[in-house]
């Protein structure tokens, strides 16, 4: 059998039919993994399991376009589900992915996906143990689909969820949001002109360790994706009952993202992040919660942003620059298909 | 040229200033300078001063992005208490009769056309409930677009489809299908057509102050004209319905500055007597406005006899439809499509809102049956519709009274907070 063609390449039929083809297919994820437990290429990875609880979480990636500024869909499918085990307060330990190839894709874009989960996945120290590839007709998916599995480790005696949020607690932000939003709008030549925006597409497990070191009493942690900062603080509200308060003049935003999302008609709290979150902490704490942040390269312009207050249950309110406030809407969310 | 009371009080100025404060910290825009906090408290107390009077004002904003902007930044429960914004029709989905929405899903239900549109317009209900987005979910091909160049590439791209763009908007989004409809003739490609309903501000301008003037008991004094269409028309058409009824009139671009430079600029004409177009938006809009665009219009485009608005019923001379040259581009005209009269939901108020007769929460639907995520009534449905903006940034807020309101909670522990750690 012919060895595959990573330059001129492309997938057929047979690379999803359990022969030979196949065979040489997984042979390269397993290379660019790079890991015992995958290579031993069993049905299943089995590995020791850590004392205590555990975290699991699964993501599905349909990002469209495949490659974009600052990222592609391999390392969004790697952050997006660490970054899910982060907000649990674990260390994740490994993952899983399952890849849905459209009959025709270009090798050379799957090595370069590969290789981007593979490099990022390196980086963050967790191992893709187990996968799945199938393929299907030209037409019936849009280049490729990712769908990941992370677990994890849960590292912190403190217990994280909606129901610990109380009255009074602080409202914290890692860093400026929209980034990735808009620079998928820029990729798919929506915005009419080059906007200077990369994706913030990152594993933020690191900076959730710095925080959970700083000793604060966490109540809650959300990576801000699909529907921005705008969503988890409204779902937050509605989840645990209460009403939250939030000051316009502390959220970051960046002069090309106001920009692009003032030309679109578009709100930055709506927009979509890769590599944001929102953390609730105990009032006292916020400073050396914010400390911790701020000495981790991701969350260097970390904010205090508002606070969790009785009511009215499930509104969050924004105080705007003149004194007056207004409601964040919870976004409809159809203006942006397929961000990750 | 006519300059803005706001000149007069060194807005514009201190704009610029701000901006030039800001050279040592890029990261101040132009569109930051026009929503600098102190200058705006400055004009917030030179309204409050100017309105301390015994009678009361009510202005239109007549835009929708205005009505948008003023919920959005916070504006309304600032002004004093004798100040009513009236939200105008200027936005275009909302005006859009429902019959010109059935007239698009006909057109799907007969023909497997693409169809292209904007994002809010897919939402829009036109009879039984059924949206452009229903029609997708059930199979047919509705496309989201940003504009009608995308429609036209789309045509290119899809030889074998015939791609309809459902064109909607005042003046500002009419060049940009006027060219697209250009290109299209001039390439001689066959498959790509416009639904159009593009509509005029000024003869809906002039129906509004019709409609008040007869209108027992509603009352409208001023009116705020909207930036965008008048740096393509030009401010010439607002100086003779400002004219021809005696109504102050101010141009005002779409930052917080810019509304309350509008609102301190025409509560000073009334207190004054006067009645005159003020350009409040000097920095993009001029007298004339964009001649090349108002000639790609004139190319593309002639005037109706009519059109039948929303909430204002029918109004003369205030639509376009594509001209002869251009008619094989035309929707219409191809698939000779009727436009059937629908009536809205018996209980929806829009037409009132429209009209500035009622608040959005006066409505028996509003925040109830009706909501942005399953709208009933047009101003639902687009984020510029007074309803939306009401419902997104002022649910359960009370907007008369800012410092009483329940989230006004103590924010000063919180920056307390921040001081500490900063």
């Amino acid at each position: 059998m012919k060895p595959l063609d990573w330059k001129h390449g492309h997938v057929e039929m047979n690379h999803g039919a359990g022969g030979r083809a196949m065979a040489q297919l997984v042979e390269a994820f397993v290379e660019a993994f790079d890991n015992p437990l995958l290579a031993a290429q069993e049905d299943c990875a089995t590995f020791a399991a850590p004392q205590g609880r555990m975290a699991l979480s699964t993501d599905a990636f349909v990002v469209s376009p495949l490659f974009f500024p600052g990222g592609d869909i391999g390392k969004l499918a790697v952050c997006g589900t660490v970054n899910d085990i982060a907000m649990g307060g674990a260390r994740p330990l490994y993952l899983s992915a399952s890849f849905i190839l459209e009959e025709g894709f270009a090798l050379s874009a799957l090595r370069k996906i590969v290789d981007s989960m593979a490099h990022t996945a390196k980086e963050a120290g967790v191992r893709i143990v187990a996968g799945d590839t199938k393929v299907v007709e030209r037409h019936k998916a849009d280049g490729m689909f990712v769908v990941s599995t992370g677990i994890g480790e849960v590292v912190t005696p403190l217990v994280l969820g909606a129901s610990q949020v109380k009255p009074g607690d602080a409202v914290v932000l890692s860093g400026s949001i929209g980034e990735h939003g808009i620079a998928l709008l820029s990729a798919r030549e929506l915005l009419g002109f080059e906007a200077q925006v990369h994706s913030d597409c990152a594993c933020l497990h690191g900076l959730v360790a710095a925080m959970l070191d700083s000793g604060a009493q966490l109540r809650f942690m959300r990576d801000a994706t699909r529907g921005g900062v705008a969503a988890v603080l409204n779902e937050l509200a509605k989840a645990a009952g209460l009403g939250m308060v939030i000051e316009a003049s502390a959220i970051a935003v960046s002069k090309p993202v106001a920009a692009a999302c003032a030309l679109l008609g578009m709100e930055p709290l709506e927009v979509a992040n890769e590599g944001k979150l929102v953390a609730i902490c105990a009032p006292e704490d916020a400073p050396r919660l914010l400390k911790a942040m701020r000495s981790h390269p991701l969350g260097e312009k970390a904010a205090l942003i508002g606070r969790v207050e009785e009511g009215p249950k499930g509104q969050v309110a924004m105080q705007l620059a003149l004194g007056s406030y207004r409601v964040v809407p919870w976004p409809l969310g159809e203006q942006l298909p397929r961000i990750c | 040229m006519t300059q803005g009371k706001g000149e007069a009080l060194g807005i514009a100025e201190g704009a610029k200033r701000a901006e030039g404060e800001a050279g040592n910290s890029p990261s101040l825009s132009y569109m930051e300078a026009f929503a600098n906090p102190t200058l705006g408290r400055r004009l917030l107390s030179a309204i409050a001063r100017e309105a301390a009077t015994q009678r009361d004002y009510y202005l239109m904003e007549f835009c929708g992005g205005h009505t948008h902007a003023l919920c959005k930044h916070g504006l309304l429960p600032l002004l004093p208490p004798n100040l009513h914004m009236v939200h105008g029709p200027g936005c275009p989905v909302c005006v859009l009769p429902a019959g010109r929405i059935q007239q698009a899903l006909a057109l799907l239900e007969a023909r497997e056309v693409v169809l292209c549109s904007f994002g809010d317009m897919l939402r829009v209900p036109g009879s039984r409930g059924h949206s452009l987005l229903s029609a997708r979910a059930q199979g047919a091909d509705v496309r989201m677009v940003l504009g009608p160049t995308q429609a036209l590439k789309l045509a290119q791209a899809l030889p074998q489809r015939e791609v309809v763009f459902f064109a909607v908007g005042f003046e500002t989004t009419t060049p940009p299908t006027a060219l697209a409809l250009r290109q299209a003739k001039h390439m001689g490609l066959k498959n790509f057509s416009v639904l159009c309903n593009h509509v005029l501000t000024p003869p809906a301008m002039r129906g509004i102050w019709e409609a008040f003037r007869g209108a027992e008991g509603a009352r409208l004094d001023a009116m705020v004209a909207p930036g965008h269409v008048t740096t393509v028309i030009g401010y010439k058409a607002f100086e003779e319905i400002a004219e021809a009824f005696g109504v102050p009139t101010c141009v005002a671009g779409f930052e917080p500055l810019d509304l309350l430079n509008a609102i301190y600029a025409l509560v000073c004409q009334l207190n004054r007597g006067q009645a005159r177009l003020e350009n409040g938006f000097a920095r993009a809009a001029t007298r004339e406005g964009n001649l090349h665009a108002q000639q790609l219009m004139r190319e593309v485009f002639e005037v109706c006899a009519g059109f039948e608005w929303r909430g204002l019923g029918h109004l003369p001379h205030s639509a376009l439809r594509i001209a002869p040259p251009y008619a094989a581009w035309d929707a219409q005209a191809k698939w000779q499509l009727p436009c059937p009269p629908i009536a809205d939901h018996p209980a929806c108020c829009c037409a009132k809102v429209l009209l500035g007769q009622k608040t959005p929460p006066q409505c028996p639907l509003f925040a109830k049956a009706c909501t942005p995520a399953s709208p009933l009534g047009a101003c639902m449905v687009s984020p510029e519709g007074a309803c939306s903006a009401y419902y997104g940034y002022a649910q359960g807020l009370p907007l008369a009274a800012p410092g009483e309101a329940a989230t006004a909670a103590t924010f000063s522990s919180l920056k307390g907070e921040r001081g500490e750690v900063e």
